[in-house]
Formats: structure tokens, C-alpha cells, sequence
């Protein structure tokens, strides 16, 4: 059980039965009045923010989280499989849950799946994944000026903005957080 | 802890500590800039004990304990035995201290200006906070134009005074007596009426239900009401005012009401104040003010966090 003087950044507790995350905090008290916890939290299903004040009385239960180290397997109909490698469990999170990390979700890649009350509810990429470039237009010489990138495919569907010397069937380093290109892998 | 990263941690605190020495000097600088003006309009700056045996019963202020004794939350009490022995025009810069108050405008060790001044009422007072502020911001060659959280605020006196029902009325989706009766007056301050105080000029709310002012004086044709202020500038409560009640059984019976509450929530007790009760039929009519002078320095530097104008948070120790 917490109470409102627990409350801080990144804490996790139940609301209506959902898990929130504290994502944005502040200690008020007007003059000679009660301490008041002003939060701003996310629904950690819906994704939805929401704003509540609480005094020091409130008290409030954590939201029972899970992480568990899992593979991907496959995606099938807009489900995507995943398998715990120490208990063989698999579980599934539709589109809207994994929502922009399909665009790293290769065969056999680790990630870590939220469970809430034992329901997968999210993944946490790793920072960096390798990724295969299906599609490129060659280099043309010439016109590569310093600041030039060029909009690639890879082999996940997802479409990004590379610089001019990064070729088909090479593989890159992605970087989950920003999108965004790091670096050729040497194979 | 490797020795490397020990020490890298140091050298990040050491260069904190000296990114901070032009506003410390400039805190200085303020805390003269005051005591200039409290002497020069003849008030005597007095020191009262921070190690006390008995805190004012207030719902929510809860004092430390320091062996078997508190740590002032406020050195009213004594303030209020000198003006009861004549002392007329008294002021005191202090630290006060309160238990679990920790955000971007509080810390449990602060610094409070507090003055009190005989044959006077909350009106007066007000009319001295313009004053002192102006004279502040001259001394300080500041312009009476300041800049605080992006808003433009003009110190130069009159400033706008409302009373807490009009703030209501004003700002709020509730009317004042419903919020009483709801228990959500302090929420409707902090999120309705607070944000919109202060600026373009700074604000005296005033008139504070009898019910949240145990210590201040009932208005006279209006007794619902109590003679006590809050001062905002831009959105930040700076100073709490009022007219001094100085009725010892109307004294008693409040704080009797507030160890009652403070009982209903389960929060502890002190021992009496029974030194200030017995001086008490003493006290001139009288009105006194807290102002919080790390909050004075926060608005006079433009700064959003109270970190930034102290050496060192509790944290940083």
C-alpha cells in the first residue's frame, strides 16, 4: 500500500482496476492548507493521460507489473507471439500494444513483455537492434554532399532516412528510442 | 563506489555549488536590501529560539522533533510574548521548519521574515509589503518591473486585494461556502484561483474564513470572516498576514478545535503553549506577517524551483 507522500516520478499503481505510471509530479500546500500530490499519469493499458490530485490521506495499492525476458516468434493477423525461453509460456499482444516497436520485431529478438496480472499489456525493446536493408537506391557518386541521407526499406517494413552510402542487403543498427540510423554492422 | 567515480560525483556537486555564487550573492544582497528597510522604518531585529517546547497547534503545519523538545515552525509564539512586554515594532529573519514539505516552491528547512507591529491592523500590513517590495527592487536597482515565470509584474504600489469569496465567485467552479462544506477549498485554490493571482501586479487575498486563520482576528461587522492575507506575486503565495487576535478564551478554545482535528487525523499533539496564553491579555492590538524569503528570492531572480536559491537542499547533504 502506498500513500500520496510515496508518490513520485515512474511509480506504478492501480486506479479503477488499471495500471498508471506517475509520469509528471508536484508537492503543493496553499497557506496554512493541506498538502496537495498534483499527478499527471498514464494508463498503462489505454495509454490515455490523465491529471488527479491526492492529499497526504489517500492511500493507494501498486499495480501488480511483471517484466519477463521473452523471444519473438512470429505475427499472425495483426498478433504478435512471444515465448518466455526459460518456461516455454507464449503469449500474444495485439497492434495497438505493440504499436510502433513492430518496426524492430525480428525473428528471435529478446525483449522485455509488461505483464499486468499476468496479461501481457507491453514490450521494452532493447535500445539498438540490427536490421537488414531490403531496399535501397544506389549511390549515385557525385552528389554526395556532406548532410545527404536517402530514405531506405528494411526488412521489417519500416521505411527510414539513411545516409547515401548505406547499401541493399547490408545490415544497420537502428536506434528504438529515436528511430532513427546509428551505424553499418560489419558482417 | 570506485575512487573515480567518487570523485567525479564530487566535482559534479563542486561545480553546482560554485554555478550558484552570483545568485547566492545576489540572495545577500536581498537579505541586506530587507534589514535596511525594516531598520530604517525603526523596527528592532530581534532572534527567538528555533528549539521550542511547544509549536502552535495548526492542522497541517507539523512541526520536527529535536530531543524532547520541536523545531519551530514559525517563531510566532515568542514574537507575539515581545510585542505582549511592549516591544512595538519587531522583525526577525529565521529558519523554520516543517515536517514532510518537500516541492518546487517548499523545503522542511526555510528561511521566514516575520514581523510584527503594535497598534496596527492586516490593513497596514499591506500597504508595508508594497512598500517594502518597492523599496526591495529600488535598493536593488531592479526597476519596479520584474519578469517572473514569464510573466511581466509591475511592483509599484497600490496592488490589486481581493477578497477569498470574490476569488471564488471569479475564478473557481465552486462557490466559496459549497467548497468549505465539500472539504475541496484547498484544491480549488491550488488548481483554480492560485495561477490566476498576482500578476500584472501582485495580489492580496484577503478575508480568510474565521474557520482557516485560528490565530487572526474575526472582521469586526463580519465575523465569518478573519483580518488575514495571503500575498501572491505571479501565481506564488509569498506572505501570510493578520490582525492579531488577542482574545486568550477565543485563543484557547481555537487551538483546542485544531488539537481536535489534529486528533481526527491521527496526527500527534504538542504540549501547550501556555507561556504565550498567560502573556496574551497583554498583546496591543496588533497585526504580524510570515514571509517566505527563499520564495522572495525565487520571484526577485526569476526562478522556478526554490532549489536554485539555496547552497544546499536536504537532498544534496
Amino acid at each position: 500500500m502506498y500513500t500520496a507522500s510515496n508518490l513520485r516520478k515512474g511509480i506504478k499503481l492501480l486506479l479503477d482496476k488499471e495500471p498508471y505510471v506517475v509520469i509528471d509530479f508536484q508537492f503543493t500546500k496553499p497557506g496554512k492548507g493541506q498538502a496537495l500530490y498534483r499527478c499527471k499519469m498514464r494508463n498503462m493499458i489505454s495509454g490515455i493521460m490523465i491529471d488527479r490530485t491526492y492529499r497526504s490521506v489517500d492511500t493507494f495499492e501498486p499495480a501488480d507489473l511483471e517484466q519477463r525476458r521473452m523471444q519473438y516468434l512470429y505475427n499472425q493477423e495483426g498478433h504478435f507471439h512471444f515465448m518466455d525461453l526459460q518456461t516455454f509460456d507464449q503469449v500474444s499482444l495485439g497492434e495497438e500494444q505493440v504499436s510502433d516497436a513492430k518496426n524492430y520485431l525480428i525473428d528471435n529478438l529478446e525483449v522485455d513483455v509488461l505483464l499486468f496480472d499476468g496479461r501481457p499489456i507491453g514490450i521494452t525493446l532493447p535500445n539498438f537492434v540490427d536490421l537488414r536493408v531490403i531496399q535501397a537506391d544506389p549511390w549515385a557518386k557525385g552528389d554526395s554532399v556532406a548532410g545527404d541521407s536517402k530514405p531506405v526499406t528494411l526488412e521489417t517494413g519500416y521505411i527510414l532516412r539513411v545516409p547515401p552510402f548505406v547499401e541493399e542487403g547490408i545490415k544497420i543498427t537502428v536506434d528504438t528510442r529515436t528511430g532513427e540510423y546509428v551505424t553499418r554492422v560489419k558482417e | 563506489m570506485s575512487p573515480g567515480s567518487r570523485n567525479k560525483s564530487f566535482f559534479a556537486a563542486g561545480e553546482r555549488l560554485a554555478a550558484k555564487k552570483p545568485g547566492l550573492r545576489f540572495r545577500a544582497e536581498i537579505l541586506q536590501a530587507i534589514r535596511s528597510f525594516f531598520i530604517e522604518t525603526g523596527y528592532l531585529e530581534i532572534e527567538t529560539p528555533l528549539l521550542i517546547p511547544a509549536p502552535a497547534p495548526e492542522l497541517y503545519i507539523d512541526a520536527i522533533h529535536a530531543g524532547n523538545s520541536f523545531l519551530h515552525t514559525s517563531p510566532e509564539l515568542c514574537m507575539k510574548r515581545l510585542l505582549a512586554s511592549g516591544y512595538e515594532k519587531i522583525f526577525q529573519i529565521c529558519k523554520c521548519f516543517r515536517d514532510g514539505e518537500r516541492g518546487a516552491a517548499h523545503l522542511p528547512e526555510f528561511t521566514i521574515l516575520e514581523w510584527y507591529r503594535a497598534m496596527a491592523d492586516y490593513q497596514s500590513l499591506m500597504n508595508e509589503c508594497e512598500e517594502m517590495m518597492f523599496h526591495l527592487s529600488q535598493k536593488l536597482a531592479l526597476g519596479h518591473r520584474i519578469s517572473y515565470g514569464g510573466r511581466e509584474i509591475d511592483l509599484l504600489p497600490p496592488w490589486s486585494r481581493l477578497t477569498v469569496n470574490d476569488a471564488f465567485s471569479r475564478y473557481a467552479d465552486i462557490p466559496l461556502d459549497a467548497a468549505l462544506a465539500a472539504g475541496s477549498f484547498d484544491e480549488a485554490m491550488v488548481t483554480q484561483i492560485e495561477p490566476h493571482l498576482g500578476a500584472p501586479k501582485p495580489a492580496f487575498l484577503c478575508d480568510y474564513p474565521s474557520s482557516l486563520a485560528s490565530l487572526a482576528r474575526r472582521k469586526r461587522n463580519e465575523p465569518q470572516s478573519a483580518e488575514r492575507f495571503e500575498l501572491y506575486v505571479g501565481g506564488l503565495e509569498l506572505a501570510n498576514g493578520f490582525s492579531e487576535l488577542i482574545d486568550v478564551v477565543e485563543q484557547k478554545r481555537r487551538f483546542e478545535e485544531e488539537r481536535e482535528k489534529r486528533d481526527r487525523l491521527g496526527k500527534k499533539n504538542y504540549p501547550s503553549p501556555d507561556r504565550f496564553l498567560e502573556a496574551m491579555p497583554y498583546m496591543p492590538e496588533s497585526a504580524g506577517i510570515a514571509l517566505g524569503v527563499d520564495r522572495l528570492v525565487m520571484v526577485l531572480t526569476d526562478q522556478g524551483s526554490i532549489d536554485s536559491v539555496v547552497a544546499f537542499t536536504p537532498e544534496e547533504l
